[in-house]
């Protein structure tokens, strides 16, 4: 761990409001937090595990900087549960309680930047056992989980707040954990994406065996082709070069045209070797024999470079320019993931990217990195406290559905989607607070229209539960008609710093009083005067559809209306 | 050398017993093989036949399972959990009125520690001696129980951190396994005459590896017994245990050895963190430093001084500040190792009985450090006593409990009195130093003018006659 580090610094930040000594490593814990114990063993009951009698805190050692101790605490709360998911029952192994990490902020071939502000908040790991099939029974498992979690009413809002680690294996590849799935649409796709990948590889295994490649015959021989690339116009290589760096290249025997093989959507075996260099060697990137000549290049530099390493067309070869020390260390990944590449899939711990794909993150740990945490006594649970939490556990999903059904009148497809919604507290708010909006509505609002505004890109993440109250409260106060809501919240997502009111002003959605409408009904009547002299019911239809067209979401249409009948009468009179 | 830190917290668990003293704890190990269980549980396990380490299967009436390796239980913690190590590494801890049924379904594997290969470096490196009084610096760790192993061997040490091999050719020796709290004058003697043979011997700077509760203490010792030092001699610990990977004892260590091995300075020192980040490791020096925190890596700092060498650990740099005594293998190193005991450092409060002063000197003090508040001062009546213990031959010293600055006696009245019934103030002294030197000059002497000519004498940069503005 600290050899492994010894090139790559790690800078944390700390928002001194909120990152104590405990954060910052220079402090021991305090002792388990007794709240989120509580939770974890509401949780454990809710999935129907079993909890423990007592608690033990281990220590998970974690090598990427994203904890300042260089280990993860966690500790298991209940074992062997079940849950029902689209019907049937998946076993869940454990529940337990973990602190979450340090979060990314930046990073850079030799250092790597994280922010404390979400280190060592609770987090609830639920493990479900590996037999879910298909990646729709991911999905739908996943989905199950959230609405146990949901039902506690103590999961944040908001993406990230749930993530999904998936672990993924199929016949003949490797179990490989998929980390930080913040998005529950996406879990299918990742399962099916890696299933695809490990397929690849298998396939690409196969191959290489089928040229008769042996992991050996893959040498950590490193030639310096420093000279060769000298006169190339790679910009990489001549900056790597300029710095006092060497370019290195591996011949990768028996490889020819594997590397450019797709494992998934843009994902090459190329890119599954690259990746390990950069984690290993902290080297900005490889070049391959798959992909040149191109990057400046040339076909000359191609052919001395195999010269050089004496490879002919059934090798592939892999070039690093950068660092001395960076570039060996980088190829010898690329040798350890070639020669994997004939044996297996390798286990790894990968991460999802936004598309579905992943990439490596760092190798699987395995028991031999957990030890005890020596800091926190174990946690005794007592029967009477199990006793205390098995008599208040949360109403079901199922259940809460059907209560919004028959006290505030909504479909039961609109129930449930509350229900699955990370709204359902929120809602439960507006339509406590006010009778004069239809709860309906509000449902719809807070289901239908926030995922419709998603698909349109609009970033709703930004908006925060007071948006939602004051724009309700708007309505209900008659100061914007409720067709406003969707504008009003569109407008917000981009300005989350302001209120709803402000909105209003500047959409121009603020409702008209009587007096203003009034003035804009009688200036429509008079100057379409010569209507009235024919069809009386025709002549308010159309001035009707003149007035709206100016005030829509301003004025109640009822109101309009009535004002110009009332006009129309007192002009003809 | 241990995180203090985490046994102030946790008394309760198994491990820390590893760290308090390693040594005998592997003992206990081996006489018994239910490590920690006690009285019922005890009796179910050996009707067992399990030993720490089996694989059990405990079933409850209900005919939940639970299966694991038996872990060895705190003798701290409850005698009602059977604690097992999962398949999957975590720990879990089972009652025992749910356990019904316990079996042993297997043997387990034996805690190993495969060492990391070590590269032997062909050029010739400087020769730094380490010499370890006790806790659990650059211990090892078996990742399986979480056990903490003392690595006891120049091998050990090496190869649990590599890069003390490119800097220096060493050779450790284990003088104690004590944690810093328990040692005492006699401790401090040995470690000055262990020192000053490895030094005679060749050493090219000695490394002594420490609790760091009373780091400070030993580092003022050292400072007074080991004179003309030809090379420095660095005393190193760890906040951060060792066992986990954020720990500082690896970097306190390269950095100790390095400015051991290199910087131009000889002088007694304190190496540890500067700041937060592991980026240096300065050495402070031995009668200027003092422990300012409880747990964080840069709780030590130099009072009224600047450090001697700093350490970059990013480039390997040392930069050394001490200008007065610079290394010199030549020069012969005297040794005075003694130290008496019979020296009391005594604090003043509002409302301070004077009555201790009396007690003390009953009690056989021969010399008394008075920790006086601000420039100073105690409350006039300890006037009496004070002019009793002084007839009696009891010397007594002045340093101040506001840790920065000098006492100045002759500002206020109470300091003029003060002096004019005896009381000797010790400039911009450390309290502890003050301590520490008397201690010393007691040993050398039974003349009251004696003692306060040394007290006053710079022996070690403990006095300086201008305090400066960086560096207070």
């Amino acid at each position: 761990m600290f050899e492994f580090h010894k090139g790559k610094s790690i800078t944390y930040e700390a928002d001194p409001e909120t990152a104590c000594l405990v954060e910052l490593d220079e402090e021991p814990p305090r002792q388990l937090n007794s709240e989120a114990v509580d939770i974890a063993l509401t949780i454990t009951l809710l999935l129907k595990a079993r909890p423990l009698d007592e608690i033990h805190v281990m220590r998970k050692v974690v090598i990427d900087g994203s904890n300042t101790t260089g280990f993860q605490r966690t500790a298991v709360i209940g074992l062997d549960g079940a849950l029902r998911a689209d019907g049937r029952d998946v076993p869940v192994e454990q529940v337990t309680l973990e602190e979450d990490s340090g979060r990314k902020t930046g990073e850079t071939k030799t250092s790597a930047v994280y922010r404390l502000d979400r280190l060592g908040v609770p987090l609830i790991e639920i493990s479900t056992g590996p037999v879910i099939g298909t990646p729709e029974e991911a999905g739908k498992t996943a989905l199950a989980i959230g609405r146990i979690l949901r039902a506690t009413r103590k999961v944040k809002r908001g993406l990230g707040s749930i993530r999904q680690d998936l672990n993924i294996s199929i016949k003949q590849g490797a179990l490989v954990e998929i980390k930080g799935v913040q998005d529950l649409d996406l879990v299918s796709r990742v399962v099916e994406l890696e299933v695809q990948r490990q397929l690849n590889l298998v396939s690409i295994r196969d191959e290489l065996r089928f040229r008769q490649v042996k992991p050996l015959d893959i040498k950590e021989d490193f030639v310096d082709v420093t000279g060769i690339f000298a006169s190339s116009e790679s910009k990489i290589i001549q900056s790597a070069i300029k710095r006092g760096g060497k370019a290195y290249a591996v011949r990768l025997t028996g490889f020819a045209n594997l590397l450019k093989r797709e494992l998934a959507p843009g994902i090459r075996l190329g890119t599954e070797l690259a990746k390990r260099a950069i984690f290993w060697g902290r080297v900005g990137g490889i070049f391959h024999s798959d992909e040149l000549p191109a990057y400046g290049i040339e076909t000359g530099t191609v052919e001395a470079v195999k010269e050089r390493l004496g490879s002919d067309a059934r090798d592939a070869f892999v070039v690093i320019a950068d660092e001395e020390q960076a570039v060996l260390d980088g190829l010898r990944a690329v040798v350890e993931r070639a020669r994997e590449a004939v044996e297996k899939v390798p286990e790894e711990t990968r991460a999802a990217n936004p598309d579905g794909t992943t990439h490596y993150m760092r190798p699987r740990p395995g028991a031999a990195r957990m030890y005890p945490e020596t800091d926190v006594p174990p946690v005794a649970i007592s029967k009477d406290r199990i006793a205390r939490i098995a008599g208040s556990l949360p109403r079901m999903p199922a259940e809460v559905a059907g209560e919004l059904q028959v006290q505030h009148r909504l479909s039961p497809k609109l129930a449930s989607q509350i229900v699955d919604s990370e709204y359902l507290s929120l809602f439960e708010k507006i339509v406590g607070a006010s009778r004069e909006v239809s709860t309906s509505y509000v449902a719809t609002v807070l289901t239908e229209s926030l995922k419709s505004l998603q698909r349109e890109n609009v970033p709703v993440e930004n908006l925060r539960e007071e948006h939602f109250v004051q724009v309700f409260d708007l309505v209900a106060k008659g100061s914007t008609a409720k067709e406003s809501v969707v504008e009003v919240l569109r407008w917000l997502a981009a300005h989350p710093a302001s209120t709803a009111a402000d909105a209003l002003d500047d959409l121009g959605l603020r409702m008209l009083s009587e007096q203003d409408l009034a003035v804009i009904v009688n200036r429509v009547v008079s100057s379409n005067k010569s209507l009235l002299a024919n069809d009386r019911a025709k002549a308010l239809g159309k001035m009707m559809n003149l007035v709206m067209g100016e005030v829509r979401g301003r004025a109640d249409p009822t109101l309009v209306s009535e004002l110009l009948r009332v006009r129309i009468e007192r002009v003809l009179a | 050398m241990t995180a203090r830190t985490c046994q102030s917290v946790s008394h309760k668990h198994t491990l820390n017993q590893f760290r308090r003293n390693p040594q005998r704890r592997y003992e206990s190990l081996s006489r018994t093989e239910l490590e920690g269980y006690q009285g019922q549980i005890l009796h179910h396990l050996q009707g067992a036949g399990a030993k720490v380490g089996s694989i059990i299967r405990v079933t409850s009436k209900d005919g939940e399972v639970f299966e694991g390796a038996l872990f060895p239980r705190s003798e701290y913690a409850d005698q009602n959990h059977i604690c097992l190590k999962m398949k999957n590494g975590y720990n879990i801890g089972i009652h025992l009125e749910r356990a019904e049924k316990i079996e042993v379904i297997g043997e387990g594997e034996k805690p190993h520690f495969t060492k990391p290969k070590v590269t032997t470096i062909h050029e010739v490196l400087p020769k730094v001696s380490l010499v370890s009084i006790g806790g659990t610096i650059a211990s090892r760790v078996d990742y399986r129980t979480g056990a903490v192993q003392p690595a006891l061997t120049a091998e050990d040490l090496t190869s649990v951190v590599p890069e003390l091999g490119s800097i220096a050719e060493i050779d450790a020796h284990i003088l104690y396994s004590e944690l810093s709290e328990n040692l005492t004058t006699a401790h401090w003697q040995k470690i000055a005459e262990e020192t000053a043979r490895l030094i005679r011997g060749g050493a090219d700077g000695v490394i002594i590896a420490h609790g760091t509760d009373t780091m400070h203490y030993t580092s003022a010792a050292l400072s007074f017994a080991l004179q003309d030092l030809p090379v420095p001699v660095l005393i190193v610990g760890a906040q951060r245990s060792s066992d986990r990977p954020s720990s500082d004892a690896a970097s306190n260590l390269t950095g100790g050895v390095a400015i051991a091995a290199r910087a131009d300075i000889a002088s007694v020192g304190v190496a540890m963190h500067s700041d937060m980040s592991d980026r240096f490791i300065v050495a402070h020096r031995g009668t200027r430093v003092r422990k300012c925190h409880t747990s964080r890596r840069d709780a030590f700092r130099s009072i009224n001084s600047p450090f001697l060498a700093r350490y970059d650990l990013q480039t390997n740099q040392i930069e050394s500040f001490d200008a007065v005594s610079r290394r010199d293998k030549n020069r012969q190193l005297s040794l005075k190792p003694h130290f008496d005991h019979h020296a009391n450092l005594v604090r003043f409060y509002p409302s301070f009985d004077p009555a201790l002063i009396d007690s003390v000197v009953a009690n056989g003090a021969r010399g008394i450090v008075l920790e006086g508040t601000g420039l100073g001062h105690v409350s006039r009546q300890c006037y009496e006593p004070i002019n009793r213990a002084v007839k009696q031959d009891v010397p007594i010293f002045m340093t101040s409990q506001t840790i920065w600055g000098r006492v100045d006696m002759n500002v206020y009245s109470t300091g003029r009195d003060l002096v004019d019934i005896g009381v000797v103030p010790l400039e911009d002294m450390l309290s502890e130093t003050a301590l520490v030197k008397l201690m010393w000059a007691l040993s050398q002497t039974k003349s009251r003018d004696k003692i306060r000519e040394t007290m006053l004498h710079p022996v070690a940069g403990e006095v300086t006659e201008r305090t400066l503005a960086e560096a207070s």
